[in-house]
């Protein structure tokens, strides 16, 4: 910052030799000084790139049934090991990413939208829609989520699934149902910062300057309330990945031909004994994924708080 | 005196003390209890009083930041409370404001361009981009910043600069009555004084009116016109600066110049302590909100009756039993 005393007429000029940070450029940089977050990028940029392109390089199918070659340990034609019925792991592994992380980024959106809009809503509005909102957060926030997750896919999935096929409707539902039931930290969150920036004098400047309600909340409280909302969000995917997971393995998620890698543990389990790599491949996406999407979220709240200390 | 550009009358201003389960107004805090003043158009009054007696709280009502409780306030004859939507944003066109703290009055993430610029986009001043811009960069150089500056985000400026962006902020739309919400009181002795001509060269060029408010008192003489005091949400004395200062006719205004340094350390100079602390808002004594700590006060009268204001000297006006 330009520390030096203006001169009357024009200000300083010792901020000219300073290069350009927005507070974009800034919260990347002080990112970057958490190691641990920045290793956990490269490796999830890794899964994601793996499971895009991964079924184009690795192109052995994911069903081809192969009965002489039944739970076999990794080997140069399977590096992953096969299952019970000869199938390739690999190629399961690397289309069930996709399922996965797609469930999760699609779920954290609903999440955040969810509850960015509740939580804005109450956070302008104060008075007795604040109650309201914050009554049904905490319902939400008390119910107990697995078995009414269970009861909802079982009442719903067949409706679903008549209208747009067996595993568009699954992935739908499961999205609503996951996203559905993670909104309240955000919604929480999101009235908590509009509680205190709508007190700031940047916004009643913008108040004197006859802004709408509209432009306030767009151009000048929600940005400013991003921060804390983007780390929620990254806490959010890993525990739609979980979610999903969790469903599958108890059988309830997609259909059984649909490998993600929750189905794929659900379906290793019976042979953990003597095919433990059938479990352990998958479940080891699991753990790196929600791990280093964790540590992702840690160097952002890091970025994104100015009080907390960064080494330089 | 002809109209007055901005006249405000028994303006009280009451923010209910919830307490209890269910919430409900136990109390009410007296922020703003029945000021009243006129402003001419070019002119500067001083608002002066200690932390907690409603001078910002005045000026945030007069601008509808905050909505009163009752009272009058005139704008050119308008009626400020009465206006709703269109109206109450066009007249936003010509009462702006100005901020005490230079570090949360600006949008950290928004450029200074945008910042700048926000006013011109929301009340369609400029047609296009560049002559935003161009605007944009004008503003800016009246305020002695560079154009170049407008790329840049706020965090890349020192206190005083962030100042003047937020005056060129307030400048974008022309108005004719800026509320300076005690300007100076954040910035370094040095750049106090930059800030306040660059207010009174701003003043002369676009015949601007200000409202000053401010607790440091040699700031205050320095640039109004005339001052008012403010004790407890209610005005008490107000007088052209020079007379003010020369001769104080409410003891508290006495005390509070009393207690402003000299820069003279062989003058000693008769120091009025005034006895205990600031009445609570909540529950403000009776009659003449100051009788608690006055050295004069009178029993039976400054405590039960509530003193007018009395306009005791030409364009002198005290609310004191005891003075004038």
């Amino acid at each position: 910052m330009a520390g030096s005393i203006p001169a009357s007429a024009t200000a300083s000029v010792t901020a000219a030799a300073v290069p350009r940070v927005g507070p974009w450029q800034e919260a990347w940089r002080r990112f970057r000084k958490h190691r641990l977050a920045v290793v956990s990028l490269v490796i999830l940029s890794l899964l994601v790139l793996a499971v895009l392109v991964g079924p184009f390089a690795w192109r052995l199918p994911i069903d081809e049934i192969d009965f002489t070659a039944r739970l076999e340990g990794p080997s140069w034609a399977h590096p992953m090991g096969t299952d019970d019925l000869g199938q390739d792991i690999l190629a399961r592994v690397l289309y069930g990413g996709r399922i996965s992380l797609a469930v999760g980024f699609a779920a954290m959106m609903v999440a955040i939208f969810v509850g960015v809009l509740v939580g804005a809503v109450a956070g302008m509005a104060g008075g007795r829609i604040d109650a309201g909102l914050m009554w049904l957060t905490d319902l939400f926030l008390s119910l107990p989520q697995l078995p009414l997750l269970l009861l909802i896919i079982y009442l719903f999935r067949d409706a679903l699934t008549q209208v747009v096929g067996p595993e568009l409707g699954v992935f739908i539902l499961i999205v609503i149902i996951i996203g559905g039931f993670n909104w309240m930290q955000v919604a929480r969150l999101v009235r908590a910062q509009f509680f205190s920036l709508r007190e700031k004098e940047f916004v009643e400047a913008a108040r004197a300057l006859g802004a709408s309600r509209m432009r306030l909340v767009l151009r000048h409280i929600l940005p400013n309330a991003m921060g804390p909302v983007i780390v929620a969000a990254t806490i959010d995917i890993a525990a739609a990945i979980i979610a999903e997971s969790t469903l599958s393995f108890l059988g309830l998620g997609f259909p059984p031909d649909v490998p993600t890698w929750g189905r794929l543990l659900f379906d290793a389990k019976d042979n953990l004994d003597f095919a433990p790599h059938w479990a352990i491949f998958p479940g080891a996406m699991i753990f790196l994924t929600v791990l280093s999407i964790n540590f992702i979220g840690d160097g952002l709240r890091d970025a994104f708080d100015p009080r907390r200390v960064v080494a330089s | 005196m002809a109209q007055p550009l901005l006249s405000v009358r028994n303006l009280v201003k009451r923010f209910p003390v919830r307490g209890g389960i269910l919430r409900r107004v136990v109390d009410q805090v007296h922020a703003v209890d029945g000021v009243g003043f006129d402003l001419a158009a070019g002119e500067t009054l001083g608002l002066v009083g200690e932390s907690g007696c409603g001078k910002s709280t005045t000026g945030r009502c007069i601008l509808r930041l905050i909505e009163p409780t009752s009272g009058e306030v005139r704008f050119e004859g308008r009626d400020v409370r009465a206006l709703t939507g269109n109206e109450l944003s066009a007249i936003r066109r010509d009462m702006q404001i100005i901020f005490q703290d230079p570090f949360a009055s600006l949008n950290p993430r928004m450029t200074v361009g945008a910042i700048i610029g926000e006013a011109l986009e929301i009340h369609r001043l400029a047609k296009t981009r560049r002559e935003r811009e161009a605007k944009v960069a004008d503003l800016l150089e009246t305020v002695g910043l560079r154009p170049d500056h407008m790329s840049r985000f706020p965090h890349e400026f020192s206190g005083g600069q962030r100042q003047r962006i937020g005056i060129a902020r307030a400048l974008a739309v022309s108005p004719k009555l800026i509320i300076c919400d005690e300007p100076v009181s954040a910035l370094d002795v040095s750049i106090q004084a930059q800030v306040i001509n660059l207010l009174e060269d701003l003043q002369e060029k676009f015949g601007l009116s200000y409202l000053f408010i401010a607790h440091d008192l040699s700031v205050v003489e320095h640039i109004s016109d005339r001052v008012a005091v403010m004790y407890l949400g209610r005005i008490v004395e107000i007088a052209a600066s020079r007379d003010l200062y020369a001769e104080p006719l409410h003891p508290y205004t006495e005390a509070l110049l009393s207690a402003v340094p000299i820069p003279d350390p062989t003058l000693k100079r008769d120091r009025i302590r005034l006895q205990g602390d600031l009445p609570s808002p909540m529950n403000p004594p009776s009659g003449c909100h100051f009788h608690t700590r006055c050295p004069i006060a009178e029993k039976d009268l400054c405590d039960t009756r509530v003193p007018e204001f009395r306009e005791v000297r030409p364009a002198h006006w005290v609310a004191c039993h005891k003075r004038g």
